[in-house]
């Protein structure tokens, strides 16, 4: 990949292209931002990801880009990736995970306890939640793991992007195969929108 | 571990030594059933059940909690290995208090209020109960009145706290500052755990120890049990 000079890259989970590549598509970011991403599957190893990201941002740097922002939240390393971002002196987007932020980290932050046992889908997980949460945990070959990870849940809460009616079956279906409530809530891109067009100004 | 169906084994048919083995095999490939098996063959064989427990099932899951140490196992195999534990344990657990089992002293462990994870702490205090250690499992989403009123009542050596959440950790904090309120902290070991976490933050919040695992956390609770039995003797 090679750097534009007026072009911040984005460094982002891959869980988060196709909205971060629709944002641009439909804002008309193209020629400002530009999008890397890492593995989606850095969800289920958290302590890989600060590691991940500041070779991707020395990389991107090797690559000419002086301008870099980075698409994820704190995402279950404990501070540690903001301590690497701080070492190479690069923001993220603000929250702790694309849970918050897309659903606005105020209005996330404001409904305290009360998603404690919310399992959350968006628009990428309800499209690759078997090969993500169900292969990946070995839920498919394994089902009497099924209590251990989600006995505590009680709802799956879809916090859509973009649904469309297959999107919506998927996550009720999954509900359904986890035996658990299930909530549509339709939150749009959140703070994902906003962050992007500070990014692009 | 792989997936594929192991040869069929006929466990009677091995020495005490190649069962044991094969024992460490049978968890570290998370079955349950011939670790059962197992465990009934060296008790009949006239093998005391914390013989059964410390050779065969911890020694097992220390070689598990290695290799996930190590990157080698991740969550799902390890959750497999503890099941297949947990199999051997619901038989010796009566035979262990009938038999007099040493005990090394007692914990209070429980998910942190806001925190509905409990992979961790559950693996924690199995392999907990497996070295010796008295566990009292506190359950999930615990405020502090709850950690208090458990080591009221319980009156343990240890404290373990864990969390999964990066919003919810910092309650560890909390629940230590109340404790120091009281004039209770340092009655207690207080470990903490959980994904996000690490020693900087354990320091920070003026735990004792951060265990990155279950077998780094019975580690931690033998020889900080041993430090503090060490520094009675001397006062």
């Amino acid at each position: 990949m090679t750097a534009s000079a007026a072009r911040t890259l984005l460094i982002a989970c891959g869980a988060l292209a196709r909205e971060v590549l629709e944002l641009i598509e439909r804002n008309g970011w193209g020629g400002k931002l530009q999008i890397a991403c890492l593995p989606a599957e850095l969800h289920n190893f958290p302590r890989k990801i600060p590691a991940a990201v500041r070779d991707r941002i020395r990389r991107a740097r090797q690559d000419g880009f002086e301008r870099i922002f980075v698409l994820y939240g704190d995402c279950g390393t404990g501070g540690l990736l903001d301590a690497v971002l701080e070492e190479e002196g690069v923001e993220r987007i603000e929250g702790p995970h694309c849970y918050s932020f897309f659903s606005g980290n105020e209005a996330f932050a404001a409904r305290g306890d009360e998603d404690m046992t919310s399992f959350f889908l968006t628009d990428f997980l309800a499209r690759h939640f078997d090969k993500l949460i169900w292969e990946g945990f070995k839920l498919d070959r394994h089902k009497e793991l099924l209590p251990l990870y989600f006995g505590n849940y009680e709802r799956i809460v879809y916090i859509a992007q973009e649904p469309s009616e297959d999107l919506q079956r998927r996550a009720e279906e999954i509900a359904a195969r986890l035996n658990l409530a299930y909530e549509f809530r339709p939150v749009g891109y959140g703070d994902l929108e906003s962050t992007l067009a500070r990014a692009a100004g | 571990m792989n997936d594929t169906p192991p040869e069929d084994i006929d466990l009677n048919a091995l020495n005490d030594e190649e069962l044991v083995q094969q024992m460490h095999d049978d968890l570290y490939d998370g079955l349950k059933e011939e670790i059962e098996e197992a465990v009934h063959i060296l008790l009949k064989r006239g093998w005391q059940p914390y013989r059964v427990l410390t050779e065969a099932l911890v020694e097992g899951m220390r070689i598990v909690g290695i290799d996930f140490r190590d990157g080698i196992l991740f969550v799902p195999e390890v959750l497999l290995a503890a099941n297949a534990m947990k199999g051997g344990m619901f038989i010796l657990r009566p035979l262990l208090v009938e038999t007099g089992a040493p005990r090394l002293g007692k914990m209070v462990i429980g998910t942190v209020k806001g925190d509905i994870h409990d992979i961790g702490k559950n693996l924690v205090g199995m392999m907990m109960e497996g070295a010796g250690f008295e566990v009292i499992d506190i359950g999930i989403n615990n405020p502090v009145e709850d950690y208090l009123a458990a080591l009221e009542e319980h009156k343990p050596d240890i404290l373990g706290m864990s969390a999964l959440l990066t919003t919810t950790m910092p309650y560890m904090k909390v629940v230590i500052e109340t404790l120091k309120e009281k004039g209770i902290r340092d009655d207690y070991i207080v470990l903490v755990g959980g994904a996000p976490l690490n020693e900087e933050f354990a320091e920070a919040i003026g735990a004792d120890a951060y265990c990155r695992d279950a077998a780094i956390a019975v580690e931690t609770a033998k020889e900080l049990i041993n430090r503090r039995h060490n520094q009675m003797a001397r006062a």
